[in-house]
């Protein structure tokens, strides 16, 4: 039985490549640079670097969900805007 | 910086979870993304789409409707479940016999399928045979679930306070119990009034406990299927169509599996987002 049931396409693969990706950089960087504990932001929140990761997925999704509701396609406003929020999201919470 | 132990193997104790969440939740999930940029007529055939459903499901007034029903439903179970479960494992006895009886009964509704409290409930209120419906209009009322939205809405929400608040009285209850005698007697020698004991021992102690209650029973009742498709069927009208039912029509009703994807997807992040402020507020206050 092949995989074509799940009906992949280049982007979507891309996409969860990214996700994968994102998170060995996680592990990779605590293996080289032991830091990841947890750490009070302007959030006031105890958040540790994966916490930090997964804020600012589940931020980027809903950035380009109200985007894509609210302008419409194309998204690249909602690319940069997620851009500047993960920056933000490890950079200050 | 302190040394620690470097002992990796425990990791492996999780491999089995991992493969199993692998199976069920994350090879799922994959797909339905895949669908959800595509649309298919069946035969595994698929056409790319783009964001194209997200933008329908979105700007779609009747993923709007079903959305702020699903989040009435939600918040009215919860207005009624917690303070009730808590009130009820407060009445319930501390030791004695009667606490496993009390026990066993409270487990019972959570024992009977969901398919089954939706058909019980459907029959018990019926308006010409159904104990509930026949004592309700012959109290006066005109009640009628199968035609006014009202009745409907108040016929689903009894069903889910009968099958879940068992849940939160049970968690509640072991919250309770947990806490050690000395506190108590601590209250009675400062003269604590009965709710000031409620407010500053048993209240506190039983958070950890609520806030699981809380997120278990948002997560069940927002994704909340079989009881109301079975009592109204999402009726009268579209009255008492929550989100899954409206997936459900989308997806299996109409075929469209590309729409109903992306409506599940919006739907999957309500519910990651609502569950992870719920638990990192909680947890902040706890860490406080």
């Amino acid at each position: 039985m092949g995989l074509s049931w799940m009906a992949w396409t280049a982007p979507t693969a891309a996409f969860f490549i990214c996700i994968v990706l994102a998170i060995s950089l996680m592990g990779f960087l605590e293996w080289r640079n032991p830091g990841g504990e947890p750490r009070r932001g302007i959030l006031t929140l105890d958040t540790t670097r994966g916490d930090r990761l997964f804020i600012s997925i589940l931020g980027s999704a809903f950035i380009h969900l109200g985007w894509l509701g609210l302008m419409g396609t194309p998204l690249w406003g909602a690319v940069i805007i997620s851009v500047v929020y993960t920056y933000c999201v490890f950079r200050w919470v | 910086m302190n040394k620690k132990i470097s002992n990796q193997k425990a990791w492996w104790f999780v491999a089995p979870v991992i493969v199993l969440v692998a199976f069920n939740a994350v090879i799922p999930l994959m797909t339905v993304v895949n669908y959800s940029v595509q649309e298919t007529f069946g035969n595994n055939v698929f056409f790319w789409e783009g964001v194209k459903w997200f933008e329908t499901v979105l700007n779609s007034e009747r993923f709007h409707a079903s959305l702020g029903r699903q989040m009435m439903f939600t918040s009215i179970i919860l207005l009624i479940e917690v303070p009730l479960g808590v009130a009820i494992a407060l009445t319930m006895p501390k030791k004695g016999v009667w606490v496993s009886v009390c026990l066993v009964f409270m487990a019972m509704p959570l024992l009977i399928p969901w398919n089954v409290v939706g058909a019980m409930w459907n029959i018990f209120a019926l308006p010409d045979i159904g104990l509930l419906g026949r004592a309700i209009n012959a109290l006066g009322i005109d009640y009628n679930f199968t035609s006014q939205p009202l009745s409907a809405w108040f016929t689903t929400i009894l069903m889910d306070v009968w099958h879940w608040t068992s849940l939160v009285v049970l968690l509640a209850y072991a919250g309770l119990s947990s806490i050690p005698d000395a506190y108590y007697q601590a209250a009675k020698i400062d003269g604590a009034k009965p709710w000031a004991v409620f407010r500053y021992i048993q209240l506190p102690k039983m958070k950890r406990v609520l806030t699981i209650a809380i997120l278990l029973r948002f997560m069940d009742s927002f994704m909340i299927y079989t009881e109301p498709f079975v009592l109204t069927g999402g009726g009268p009208g579209n009255t008492t169509t929550f989100l899954s039912i409206d997936l459900v029509k989308i997806a299996l009703g109409q075929f469209d599996l590309g729409p109903a994807a992306a409506m599940s997807l919006v739907y999957f992040l309500i519910v990651l987002l609502v569950s992870w402020l719920f638990y990192t507020l909680m947890m902040k206050d706890e860490a406080q």
